[in-house]
């Protein structure tokens, strides 16, 4: 009885421990999922000012943003491939949030009609946030940056030399985030503004990470380990968009053609070597 | 167990997850410090009860909070490794004899409560640690989260044992 017992969970521990496999135990479900959006809909209230302050921060930055495209021309050439990469954003509201384990994870509850997947990104108005992780129709776990089997690729903003984005476990600090493994050569700054990569098909390039905090030089000599100051408090995160990526499935068949059942692990890993080659 | 052992019993399983959920998993004092009191459950089961229902109801006690709590089956692990040791526990504590007094948690002596309590919340939040740290490298932050985490738990455990004793 006890070993049996102890078997299964021992099976299921190791089963959270690798990356998105089939996982069973998570609070997407409808039971868990209900909830915790009653306890969120009780415990909204105390932090409605600062909602609408954040509200009306990101508001403000979206009118600067338009009001600017509408009278530059240039700018919109300028970034035109970002313009025209369809990405569709969701809303949803975080219902459930930890930060002081080594794996945290957040519950979403989504709109119902909205088609999320497994693997998709998720962002604050400030920030990154995380992965999804597993969905049901009306909530969504998420795999949140501050997790240690979380590896996100970055880059500086102001070159095109990248790293990952990880979480040391060992500070279990919520604010900060380690970037690893940017070459040698990289033009790193305390200050600087790390954003996404867009190389990997779950977020869009040029979502805000955080700032450089300190950096040094890794063991072996040849990469930086950036520490990163990140831009999303990710103790107190209340309404964040899910991005879809329209362009997965085409961007997926042309890097790996052929065996289909690779392509989530290889999506996970950032696809590391063959494009690290190419930029150097 | 009695009709209305059996009651209470389903009361403080539901109360117990409830309260560990919503309340104790984002107390995060110093920023990471929760505390795991739902396990008294456990601890207070009666001490003449069957063993293989405690260790189920253990299963079931660490995969609610499982479930709630995105951690694979780290807390219904530790629950019925807990659960299988009680008996040992309950010896190590409270002598021998224990089996035979219908002895209660809140009528022990206090020293002998002091004992099983800690040495049951330790050896649950090393267990509980080092499966979801899961890692050797970072031994150092699994005994750092045990300690801390313990002294907190322990000291909560306590209170409610108090709290709840009733006098007759």
């Amino acid at each position: 009885m006890f070993l049996f017992l102890f078997v299964i969970s021992l099976g299921l521990t190791v089963n959270s421990h690798s990356y998105h496999k089939n996982k069973y135990v998570t609070s997407a479900n409808f039971f868990s999922g209900t909830i915790y959006n009653w306890k969120s809909n009780v415990t909204d209230y105390f932090s409605l000012r600062e909602q609408n302050d954040a509200l009306a921060d990101e508001n403000m930055r979206l009118r600067t943003l338009l009001r600017s495209t509408q009278d530059t021309i240039i700018f919109e050439t300028l970034d035109s491939t970002v313009l025209t990469t369809p990405y569709t954003y969701y809303p949803a509201k975080v219902i459930n949030n930890s930060y002081a384990k080594t794996k945290n994870y957040l519950t979403l509850r989504k709109r119902a009609e909205d088609a999320i997947e497994t693997d998709m990104g998720v962002i604050s108005s400030k920030g990154i946030v995380g992965i999804i992780n597993k969905v049901s129709r009306k909530y969504a776990s998420v795999q949140s940056i501050l997790n240690t089997n979380s590896k996100i690729n970055a880059k500086l903003k102001n070159s095109f030399h990248f790293g990952s984005l990880v979480w040391d476990p060992e500070t279990k600090n919520p604010n900060e985030a380690k970037l690893v493994d940017i070459p040698r050569q990289a033009p790193v700054v305390v200050g600087d503004t790390i954003v996404t990569d867009g190389k990997s098909t779950i977020f869009p390039r040029g979502i805000l990470v955080g700032t450089i905090k300190e950096f040094e030089l890794s063991n072996n000599q040849d990469y930086y380990d950036v520490t990163i100051t990140l831009f999303n408090d990710m103790t107190s995160l209340h309404h964040v968009y899910i991005i879809e990526n329209n362009e997965k499935e085409a961007i997926k068949q042309i890097e790996n053609p052929g065996d289909a059942s690779v392509l989530e692990i290889q999506q996970s890993n950032n696809q590391e070597t063959p494009q690290a080659n190419a930029e150097q | 167990m009695q009709n209305s052992d059996l009651l209470i019993n389903i009361g403080r399983f539901l109360v117990l997850v409830v309260v560990q959920i919503l309340l104790f998993n984002h107390i995060n004092f110093l920023g990471y410090v929760n505390p795991y009191p739902y396990i008294i459950f456990i601890l207070v089961f009666p001490f003449t009860g069957n063993k293989s229902l405690l260790i189920f109801l253990g299963f079931l006690l660490g995969l609610s909070v499982d479930i709630f709590s995105d951690s694979g089956g780290v807390h219904a692990a530790a629950c019925v490794f807990l659960a299988y040791i009680r008996p040992l526990l309950l010896k190590f504590s409270f002598g021998v004899s224990y089996e035979f007094n219908t002895i209660k948690l809140s009528k022990a002596d206090f020293g002998a409560r002091i004992t099983y309590v800690s040495v049951a919340v330790v050896l649950h939040h090393l267990a509980l640690f080092s499966l979801e740290i899961f890692n050797i490298s970072h031994i150092l932050l699994v005994l750092k989260s045990t300690l801390f985490s313990s002294i907190f738990t322990i000291v909560l455990l306590l209170c409610i044992t108090l709290l709840f004793s009733r006098k007759n």
